[in-house]
């Protein structure tokens, strides 16, 4: 069988086995204690050159321009740092640096042994056992991190947008550099999706989805509304983005795509306009769309495999859960932060209450205990954002991969029924020639002998377009599950940490509280 | 002399005074009330509904031949409970604001319970012998409506607004009055804010329930990848109903400290307002007194001088009897405001603490499931 993809897939991304232990990236500079270290230097990353000694430029720590997200008002002497449990760790440290644990997309990364090798594997396409699946995964790893930093507005007006920062760090060979960042902006990634989709979709990858658009976000955000909203939806968008390129970085196929190094690399690239959603290309895909909803429901495939239809219907199931649950945190989000207003309203009522007091100690107590329900308020807006970033925004990545999952299913049926057309067609070629054979018509026999043979030859090609389709979504299904359980994990872990460490600083809250409390005589 | 007001010593001890269970019939509630014996080592246990304590509130309204009643700041008697009105939250925080949290009319009765304390250590309150009969009394004081006192609802009159900036004479009072009315409305201010606060934590409470709920229908055991999913839901999901739990004892510790402390300095501030404006009333009516004694007509005159002599009298003894009353209030609930922030703190850290622990348990407890 002829290499029917034009390229070699690419190395397999190593196992669990060789989680990649990072810290979180600290936003605030207060508490950035390893200013100017290169982060991506660890203790047990010896691949990562040598020459990347600490004075080198760490691409993945933020310029000049911070975001504090001031606006949040949590500039509290305790240094509350907003971001530390929201973001996402890059560095390859050990775990015993620090007791933080990681939190980052699906990129697998091989920290201690980041050989990169170039090995090629094709594997070969014909049925393989899931067993066989699952163990060529561990066997090849590769090395990319990358970074989406530094949301800066550029242009004014109704024209303007945001940029942000790409930073990759990497050692594999086919990027021109080991450490390089660009400037990209969002119709970037939109248009980065559109191509990646249009190539690899029919194949039957699963194709991360970009973050969603929003006109009413980037419209307060180009009117250059300076309150905590449109700063929430900078960060909200940059963190969705961020994990957007992981997940396409993670993915083995589409890493080796020319236009994601293009992405990642090229300094300039061409504007994307056919994202916008009201040009040509954007209504035409909206027409697609619908037509493919409708189309969707008059096929039913006979299976062979059972495996198939069970699994459409568990990620059908899934993606219906994983709506409730977002709902559900979603909510909880939304409670937290009426709590934090209603909390910041108590407080100041102590704090009157305690301004007119006279008993001098009892008067202290009072605006002692207005300012802990102040930090009791930092307390829940930290957590509000934890809660949002790390359990929220993870539900709904996943709601969107399950509908991308969803499409991949829906490229195989394409391709069924592509065979069953060319199928039909041939056979009815085949009739036709019998028919004619029969009539005794020598001078149309050749033509329809032709037709006959061009439809063979399309009935193969078919054949093997959907077996080859039907092993990419088996092992991506897989793939993705297991990338599923890792990111879950890892989400979940980072959850509880952020609980207790709100809960510790809470007590430290409660404690030097009690001895005012107690002063009052 | 009428025997019935006679100075009677209470034959409880305050302190001993609880509310013990509340029971519910209907519309009325019925309130077990026990007590120690001051003189032997018995206890009394009676039963009482709203009724009987409204009949005590007036009876010490119309104590007659005290002197300087009306000086008096009356500890606030908690507003009447209509169970069967307020079968919908928002009806009942109206009525009773934060008394209408805590399971099973806990606030409510630790409220009554504050009340009889109160009047059980007051000095002029305490020897009314309606107190020891109420208290100690098996059958109940009944629904004698009788006399209702001069003393209710004084401050609703409708020139109350009027009345209530009234310049006083006396330096003294017309600083407290001005204070009182500042602490009244803030004190009154913050614990409507306190119940938002509560009544969140409580949404709070129930939307962690609701996710974690949510989460359990994750349960697939259909392949090995799903398996594994399920177990993380699952851990998810008792972790979440850990931050229930956490948020629902909280909202308990601010309802039972801070917000009952809070909730009993407003009405309180209320009882002082209330004995102020009796006063300035008082003062009104002496200066109207004087007023008429100097226009009156010589014939009437002397009669006019007697009654003016009266007023005074009346007037000096309630302020004197209203400054004690201050000093004491104010040296009261100094403590009682101390003893609810640091039964508040107190709480608040426990729970703080046990609850970093579990987190703590769960966190170690995810790790090692999850590098499995």
């Amino acid at each position: 069988m002829s290499a029917s993809c034009g390229r070699n897939p690419p190395p397999f991304p190593d196992n669990d086995d060789q989680e990649a232990e990072l810290d979180t990236r600290v936003l605030d500079s207060d508490e950035d204690d390893d200013e100017g270290e290169d982060i991506f230097t660890g203790a047990s990353s010896k691949p990562i050159t040598p020459t990347s000694a600490p004075e080198e430029a760490d691409i993945f720590s933020e310029e000049g321009s911070r975001i504090h997200h001031t606006t949040n008002g949590l500039h509290s002497d305790e240094e509350l740092d907003l971001f530390t449990e929201a973001t996402v760790e890059l560095t390859l440290t050990n775990t015993t640096s620090q007791g933080r644990r990681e939190i980052i997309g699906p990129t697998a990364l091989a920290c201690n042994t980041a050989h990169v090798r170039n090995s090629i594997h094709k594997p070969s396409i014909v049925n393989k056992t899931t067993e066989e699946l699952e163990e060529e995964e561990s066997k090849d790893q590769f090395e990319l991190n990358v970074a989406v930093t530094n949301p800066e507005k550029m242009g004014d007006g109704m024209n303007a947008y945001m940029s942000y920062k790409v930073s990759t760090q990497t050692t594999l060979p086919m990027f021109r550099s080991k450490t390089f960042s660009v400037r990209r902006r969002f119709s970037d990634f939109l248009g980065l999706y559109e191509k990646l989709s249009a190539k690899h979709s029919l194949i039957g990858c699963i194709i991360p989805p970009p973050p969603q658009k929003s006109v009413v976000g980037m419209t307060k955000v180009k009117v250059g509304k300076e309150d905590s909203s449109s700063a929430e939806f900078v960060e909200k968008r940059r963190s969705a983005l961020e994990r957007y390129l992981q997940r396409v970085a993670a993915h083995p196929s589409l890493l080796q795509d020319p236009d994601v190094r293009e992405f990642l690399e090229r300094d300039e690239l061409p504007r994307a306009v056919n994202t916008q959603t009201l040009s040509g290309p954007g209504l035409l895909k909206m027409i697609n769309r619908a037509s493919d909803a409708v189309n969707k429901k008059t096929v039913k495939m006979n299976e062979s495999d059972n495996w198939f239809e069970s699994k459409l219907q568990e990620v059908e199931n899934e993606e219906q859960l994983l709506r409730k649950l977002h709902t559900a945190v979603d909510s909880l989000v939304n409670h937290r932060k009426e709590l934090c207003s209603n909390t910041a309203v108590f407080s100041k009522s102590v704090a009157m209450l305690g301004s007119v007091e006279e008993n001098t100690a009892l008067s202290r107590a009072l605006s002692q205990l207005a300012e802990v329900e102040d930090k009791l308020e930092q307390l829940q807006h930290q957590q509000a954002f934890s809660d949002f970033f790390i359990l929220a925004e993870l539900l709904a990545d996943y709601v969107r991969l399950l509908g991308a999952v969803r499409c991949c299913f829906e490229q195989r049926m394409k391709a069924w029924q592509r065979l069953q057309e060319a199928q039909s067609t041939l056979q009815r070629k085949r009739e036709a020639e019998a028919k004619l054979l029969w009539a005794n018509k020598p001078d149309k026999l050749q033509q329809a002998k032709d037709d006959i043979n061009e439809w063979e030859s399309k009935v193969n090609q078919y054949e093997r377009d959907f077996e080859r389709v039907t092993c990419t979504v088996r092992k991506e299904v897989l793939r993705f599950e297991k990338e599923k359980t890792r990111d879950f994990k890892q989400h979940i872990l980072k959850y509880i940490e952020s609980l207790l460490h709100t809960q510790h600083r809470l007590v430290k809250c409660w404690e030097a509280f009690l001895p005012e409390a107690k002063a009052i005589a | 002399m009428d025997s019935s007001n006679a100075e009677a010593e209470l034959s409880v001890t305050a302190s001993s005074i609880r509310i013990t269970d509340v029971t519910k019939d209907g519309d009325i509630l019925t309130f077990a009330i026990t007590s120690q014996k001051f003189y032997s080592s018995g206890g009394v246990c009676v039963f009482r509904t709203y009724e009987d304590f409204d009949w005590l509130q007036q009876n010490f309204f119309s104590q007659e031949n005290v002197p300087g009643l009306q000086g008096v700041i009356f500890p606030p008697l908690p507003p009447k409970a209509l169970p069967s009105l307020l079968n919908t939250a928002s009806k009942s925080l109206k009525q009773l604001g934060f008394l209408a949290l805590g399971h099973d009319w806990q606030s409510y009765c630790k409220a009554l319970e504050f009340y009889l304390q109160q009047v059980a250590t007051h000095p002029i309150l305490s020897k009314c012998k309606a107190l020891d009969s109420f208290l100690t009394k098996s059958e109940s004081p009944g629904k004698q409506r009788g006399r209702k006192g001069i003393l209710n609802r004084l401050s609703q009159a409708v020139e109350g607004i009027r009345k209530e900036s009234h310049r006083d004479v006396d330096d003294f009072f017309q600083k407290e009055r001005h204070k009182n009315t500042n602490r009244a409305a803030l004190s009154k201010v913050a614990t409507e804010k306190i119940l938002d606060v509560v009544l969140t934590e409580q949404k709070l409470s129930l939307a962690c329930g609701h996710f974690s709920t949510c989460l359990h229908l994750c349960v697939n055991q259909d392949d090995e990848a799903a398996v594994a999913f399920s177990k993380i839901c699952l851990k998810l999901s008792d972790i979440v109903e850990a931050v229930m739990r956490n948020f629902e004892k909280v909202a308990n510790n601010n309802i039972s400290t801070l917000g009952l402390g809070l909730d009993l300095e407003a009405r309180y501030e209320e009882a002082e307002k209330e004995m102020l404006f009796r006063r300035t009333c008082k003062l009104i009516e002496l200066e109207t007194v004087k007023k008429n004694t100097e226009k009156a007509k010589a014939n009437k005159r002397d009669a006019m001088e007697e009654v003016q002599k009266a007023t005074e009298k009346e007037f000096s003894l309630i302020s004197s009897v209203a400054k004690q009353e201050i000093e004491r209030f104010h040296s009261s609930r100094v403590t009682v405001l101390r003893s609810f922030l640091v039964g508040w703190c107190e709480k608040q850290l426990d729970t703080a603490k046990e609850c970093a622990k579990l987190y703590s348990q769960y966190l170690d407890a995810c790790k090692n499931l999850f590098s499995e």
